[in-house]
């Protein structure tokens, strides 16, 4: 008996295919419609006041000046706003955050929702919030992590990390020959998806239609619907596409909830779409951290201890703690392994998950300070990781459900041309004389799977329905889960109609964890296998069929056909099933989910190698990453060509991370002063050349039945210490805190 | 955004007769548009100069100078086949500005009276000096990573954000301006002022002055095989300068003849540095020269806000772009201009 | 104050009243002449989801006042296909994968068409990166957008006289 959850799924022409998007056409002629091109009729808009203090009170709003603005209709302060049924102090679920809606006057950071104007149009909106002219009693803000104590917090779960420790740590450290102690710094970093949070919102009685981006179409629906006392159904979400979500758009934000309240006050559709500046505060942000490493390798260069301490931001009123130092847990097989986390309350808004949460972080500091004890060690970077290499996950012995890591070290490292690196840093000159280095990085991402549900319509003419209210962010749900679909019902694309993005539909879940794909299309999957059941069980009670008699189960669907699962020599055709049948459309019902005796069983996790170079100016110091392979091992790739983009829009944000993104907060008001796309920097298309993605081919049996693992945030993983091991490779400065700038390498 | 009034004249007298206090002229918007935006400038009346005759042309006058109307667009400028040949420096300056479709739309009268991009400054909740006298700057102890090195006050620490205006400092460009009471020359020297105890005033403009048109005098012509701009910043494009440099020389037979050099990002005008211009002159182009020359560029630098690595930058900054003018101007515009990178070359995958 | 503008609109002239003028063209398009296929990113001019050929030329219709534009010609991404006939660029968007979430692309594309018109850069991939770099795509679809312009340029110039339109 194989010891898997199934036999692998039989697929068809689809999966595998680097199909170009479905939403294609839609995106590139502007038809495809994002939340805030909605304009119903009688539209009203929305604009709020963001705090320009930390912490404090606001004492004064100019209510009579806005008001006596043309086209301004309602002011909301916290002195008429009308009531909420649930209270936004509450955690409505594990997965949700207390929110600010003008409860008071209170001011826990900048950029706080503390009043919004309606009007009739944007102009007069926006010129009536900044007429309250706001003042304030303004206490000290603190928005640095030495500005208030570390404090532990108990695990409950998301936002709040437990640890971790296996062996005996003491001893790991007393056996170490060689050992490093070192603390690297990450910035506070904003999501900043190219389209802004948004809602219209339009109430009709005791219902509302949210026009609005969500990476959780169903869940968000139940967690505006608390806020409202309404039932969850009676709250309709339309989220076709979002222009970006990266963990900013699970959740329900103060803004958002405060515009839909506004379009129930004003008895009219309300339109708000946050300006670029206010995503900075209302909206999540990945944490800044401080963490410390403590490595020790014995003789043989063999990790005696990977000690990992965190330190993360979150806010004053709620728990985001970054799991940074969870990183170092399942990676490298150290004698002994610690994770800890602390967290510092600080006047900013409720950190969240943005792209890799953990890993990104924890990776950054993880994958120099391997570097470090490398060189230290007088090893080559990738020499001293395979000497460390895990065969099974450290600390627990779990067999790895796949890991290709070791193939993806040697594919990466031949394609990039690793074997010629010298071992001491600023060794290679270009022939333009700019510093070369190049450095590397191991990327781990886990493999979750959520909870999802399908429905498929086979129906009469051939043609089939697959309905979920799956996201599509830019991953490429569109595509890839209509492929997955497909194949269930052994369909040619063409055939099929795919339904997604609207919480009417059955729930597709969170996209988010890089498990949408596992998850969503784990359950079209079994949709169409339901359908396909269905048919062939309706195939074996009919004398007709060629399947007369194969039973009620184990059939599959291939280019038209219904096969007897493992057995070529039966099956008979959808069609001809189906008129003998009576020309009934066939309805499954599919879900997925992984259960917890599954989980346990095995460590399920992406792995990839990630190569880059980087060319640096001897006198200038200005960096620029030149080269960058990376290797993935990520279990079954259902569109080569999106899986190509969404690896390397990852590791983008891996140069985005350690070349460029800080919010920088003014120490004294705490206010961020480059809440813009001028100052905090992302990279531009001139920052990015020489990408190259290699897929190593993994089957992995147990992580769900489609052997999917997952692409959309490992990318960004091993890709920071990548880059920052090569600049210190190309002038020999180690540089300890993100993003690397001109200014630290010539203060040197 | 405040409402204003909105006035959109045909002739320069026009537009002169249409100017009252609270106005602003209004080019391609790129900086002042913005500005209202954020609340930065509130002016009351927008006075659009686009649509005003005759000051859309580049033009060669009798005396040999090259005439620039204020209204030119920066791409334009930069493109012009005449431009690249006799100023390429000055193309490259203006190239490495902003975006493809900021040049387009941002004009030459507009690049000059572009405001400083310090934080404090484009933050209305902000004290700052130039958006309100006597207020206060809060960008002294603050986070703005653009602060000056050279010839800052206690009152105001920003910098002039311009790459256009360095090249056009080095170049001795001579400003033409009209107002009610006539037209006048303003030196390019003597345009942009040090912010003192009046960082409010930033231009040597009178109120309801117009610029009109830039000239740029026949000499400026005798660096166009050497000269080039450099600037440094922490993208590869698009993003103010961390520091940048005009240098331009005249070498006959391995002599340097004329020099010039102006720093960009360091104060708030574009630097122009005669005393390090004075050390090249006669001098056989040389590494430890231009390196002693950004010495003497720098002397009086100081730090205004923990940013003592900056007067190193610029030092490095000016030596560099000086070697790269005696090296000569590049047969082509340089795919990234003025970046320290020349073009990869490559093929996407490399 | 009401202010009228004569403008055209992907070929079309309408007459249209502003009750304002601050208002911009992006938020003309968007929110009052039903063309919200031009973004809004940033709304600063420090992004170029929101890029437009004002007059054929690439622009930021986010600080171009509405009230400026009397007489001007704008093509939005709504403009630029022929019916069912993609312009070469959009194709080209969707060969390469130029984009993923697609909030950036109306952008992209107006901006290539631009670029492409303008000249200077060519099918050098370097050039094409500098000049594409007014546009940002937070998923970081470059490398596709980089192919994607120079496989559109090389098509332009091969069906073409050079000539964008």
């Amino acid at each position: 008996m194989p010891d898997t959850l199934t036999s692998p799924a039989r697929f068809g022409s689809n999966a595998g295919q680097p199909l170009t998007r479905r939403d294609g056409i839609a995106k590139v002629t502007g038809v495809a419609n994002f939340a805030a091109d909605n304009s119903p009729a009688n539209l009203l808009h929305a604009f709020y006041v963001p705090a320009s203090i930390a912490r404090g009170r606001v004492t004064h709003l100019d209510v009579a000046a806005a008001e006596a603005h043309t086209g301004v209709t309602h002011v909301i302060t916290p002195q008429n706003r009308p009531p909420l049924q649930g209270d936004p102090s509450e955690k409505v679920t594990m997965f949700s955050f207390r929110i600010e809606v003008l409860q008071d006057d209170t001011v826990r950071y900048a950029g706080q929702p503390i009043a919004m104007v309606l009007a009739e149009t944007l102009e007069a909106a926006t010129e009536g919030a900044r007429l309250l002219n706001p003042q304030y009693e303004v206490e000290p803000a603190r928005t640095a992590l030495d500005q208030n104590e570390p404090i532990s917090v108990p695990p409950q779960g998301f936002g709040t990390p437990a640890g971790a420790e296996h062996g005996d740590v003491a001893a790991g450290h007393a056996a170490a020959v060689q050992s490093i102690d070192v603390t690297y710094k990450t910035p506070a970093q904003y999501h900043n998806a190219m389209e802004t949070h948004a809602v219209v919102a339009e109430w009709d009685g005791d219902k509302v239609t949210l026009d609005m981006p969500s990476q959780a179409l169903n869940m968000s629906c139940a967690g505006y619907a608390y806020f409202f006392g309404i039932p969850a159904e009676n709250v309709t979400l339309r989220s076709p596409y979002l222009g970006g979500g990266f963990g900013s758009k699970a959740f329900p934000t103060g803004p958002q909830v405060l515009a839909i309240l506004a379009a129930r006050l004003a008895g009219r559709p309300v339109k708000l779409m946050l300006t670029r500046q206010q995503m900075f505060g209302p909206v999540g942000h990945r944490g800044a951290t401080s963490q410390r490493l403590q490595l020790g390798v014995d003789v043989d260069a063999a990790l005696t201890v990977l000690d990992h301490e965190g330190l993360a931001e979150t806010s004053t009123f709620d728990d985001f703690i970054e799991p940074a130092a969870n990183a170092s847990q399942g990676l490298y097989a150290a004698g002994a392994l610690k994770s800890v986390h602390r967290a510092v309350r600080l006047d900013v808004g409720t950190p969240g998950p943005m792209r890799a949460p953990g890993e990104a972080s924890g990776s950054a500091a993880l994958e120099c300070a391997m570097d470090e004890m490398a060189e230290l060690a007088g090893l080559d970077p990738l020499e001293f990781r395979l000497r460390n290499y895990a065969d099974t996950e450290p600390g627990t012995g779990r067999p790895y459900s796949s890991k290709a890591l070791r193939e993806c070290y040697e594919q990466g490292a031949a394609r990039f041309g690793w074997a010629d690196r010298p071992l001491e840093p600023r060794q290679m000159l270009d022939k333009n004389g700019m510093l070369t280095g190049w450095g590397m990085g191991t990327a781990l991402f886990p493999c979750p799977m959520f909870a999802a549900d399908a429905r498929a319509t086979l129906r009469a003419d051939g043609t089939a329905l697959v309905e979920t209210s799956a996201v599509d962010m830019g991953q490429g749900a569109w595509t890839a889960l209509a492929q997955i679909a497909a194949d269930s019902l052994g369909l040619p694309m063409e055939k099929l109609e795919f339904h997604a993005g609207h919480s009417a539909l059955p729930d597709g879940g969170v996209a988010g964890g890089s498990g949408h794909t596992a998850t969503a299309g784990g359950a079209l999957h079994a949709a169409g296998s339901d359908v396909i059941r269905q048919l062939g069980e309706v195939a074996s009670n009919d004398p007709a069929s060629p399947l007369h008699g194969a039973g009620n189960a184990g059939f599959v669907a291939r280019n038209g056909r219904v096969y007897v699962e493992g057995d070529e020599s039966r099956s008979d055709e959808i069609a001809a099933i189906m008129a003998r049948a009576g020309s009934l459309d066939v309805v499954g019902n599919g879900s997925a989910s992984r259960p917890p005796e599954v989980a346990a069983k095995h460590a399920m996790n992406s792995h990839g190698a990630v190569f880059a170079e980087v060319k640096i100016d001897p006198d200038l110091y200005q960096i620029r990453v030149t080269r960058m392979v990376g290797a993935f091992a990520v279990g079954r790739i259902i569109n080569p060509r999106l899986t190509e983009s969404q690896l390397m829009g990852g590791m983008i944000w891996g140069t985005s991370f350690a070349l460029h993104e800080e919010a920088k907060h003014d120490p004294r008001t705490g206010r961020i002063m480059n809440a813009n796309l001028a100052g905090y920097h992302v990279p531009v298309n001139a920052d990015v050349t020489g990408l190259e993605v290699i897929t190593v081919h993994e089957d992995d049996p147990y992580v769900n039945a489609l052997g999917i693992k997952g692409v959309g945030e490992i990318g960004g993983v091993g890709s920071v210490g990548a880059i920052a091991n090569a600049i210190w490779h190309a002038t020999g400065t180690r540089v300890r805190r993100f993003p690397i700038r001109i200014e630290d390498l010539i203060r040197g | 955004m405040k409402t204003f009034d909105f006035a959109q004249p045909t002739t320069v007298d026009e537009a002169l007769a249409a100017w009252e206090p609270g106005s602003a002229w209004l080019g391609g918007g790129t900086n002042l548009v913005d500005l209202m935006k954020i609340g930065a400038m509130a002016p009351d009346k927008l006075i659009d100069i686009k649509r005003l005759t005759g000051l859309d042309q580049i033009e060669t006058l009798a005396d040999g100078s090259t005439r620039i109307g204020a209204m030119v667009s920066n791409a334009d400028l930069a493109n012009n086949p005449d431009i690249l040949r006799r100023f390429p420096m000055m193309a490259e300056a203006l190239l490495s500005g902003a975006s493809g479709q900021l040049r387009n739309a941002a004009t030459v009268s507009g690049n000059l009276m572009q405001r400083t991009r310090c934080a404090y400054f484009q933050d209305a909740n902000a004290a700052c000096n130039k958006r309100s006298p006597a207020q206060g700057c809060d960008a002294i102890g603050g986070v703005d990573d653009t602060a000056a090195i050279l010839g800052w006050s206690n009152q105001c620490i920003a910098t002039n954000p311009s790459d256009f205006c360095v090249s056009l400092a080095a170049l001795e460009a001579v400003i033409e301006v009209q107002g009610s009471s006539g037209k006048r020359d303003i030196a390019f020297a003597d345009f942009h002022l040090l912010p003192e105890d009046t960082p409010e005033r930033e231009t040597a403009l009178q109120a309801g002055e117009l610029i009109v048109a830039l000239r740029l005098p026949t000499e400026a012509g005798d660096f166009a095989g050497n000269s080039r701009y450099l600037k440094v910043r922490n993208r590869t494009s698009f993003a103010f300068a961390t520091s940048s440099a005009a240098a331009a020389m005249q070498i006959k037979d391995g002599t340097i003849t004329k020099a010039r050099l102006a720093l960009g990002a360091v104060a708030a005008k574009p630097w122009r540095l005669a005393k390090a211009e004075a050390l090249l002159i006669g001098q056989a182009p040389d590494p430890a020269l231009f390196a002693q020359a950004a010495e003497a560029a720098l002397a009086g630098a100081s730090s205004s806000n923990d940013n003592d690595w900056k007067i190193e930058l610029a030092r490095r900054t000016a030596t560099r772009a000086l070697a790269l003018a005696a090296a000569g101007t590049p047969a082509r515009m340089p795919a990234l201009p003025a970046s320290p990178f020349v073009d990869q070359g490559d093929s996407l995958n490399a | 104050m009401s202010l009228s503008i004569n403008l055209t609109v992907n070929g079309a002239p309408q007459d249209i009243t502003i009750q304002d003028a601050r208002v911009t063209l992006l938020d003309l398009l968007r929110e009052r002449m039903a063309l919200p296929g031009t973004k809004k990113g940033c709304d600063r001019g420090q992004c170029g989801a929101c890029t437009v050929l004002l007059n054929g030329k690439r622009v930021n219709s986010c600080l171009t006042l509405a009230a400026t534009l009397n007489g001007a010609e704008v093509t939005t991404v709504e403009g630029l296909a022929k019916g069912d006939s993609l312009h070469p660029v959009q194709t080209a968007f969707i060969e390469n994968d130029g984009f993923q979430c697609g909030y950036c692309t109306s952008g992209q594309i107006m901006s290539a068409v631009g670029l492409i018109a303008e000249g200077q850069a060519g099918d050098d991939p370097e050039r094409i990166r500098e000049g594409m770099s007014g546009n940002i795509c937070r998923c970081a679809a470059y490398h596709g957008i980089t192919k994607a312009v120079q496989e559109a340029t090389r098509a332009m110039s091969d069906t073409h006289t050079g000539d964008v339109k």
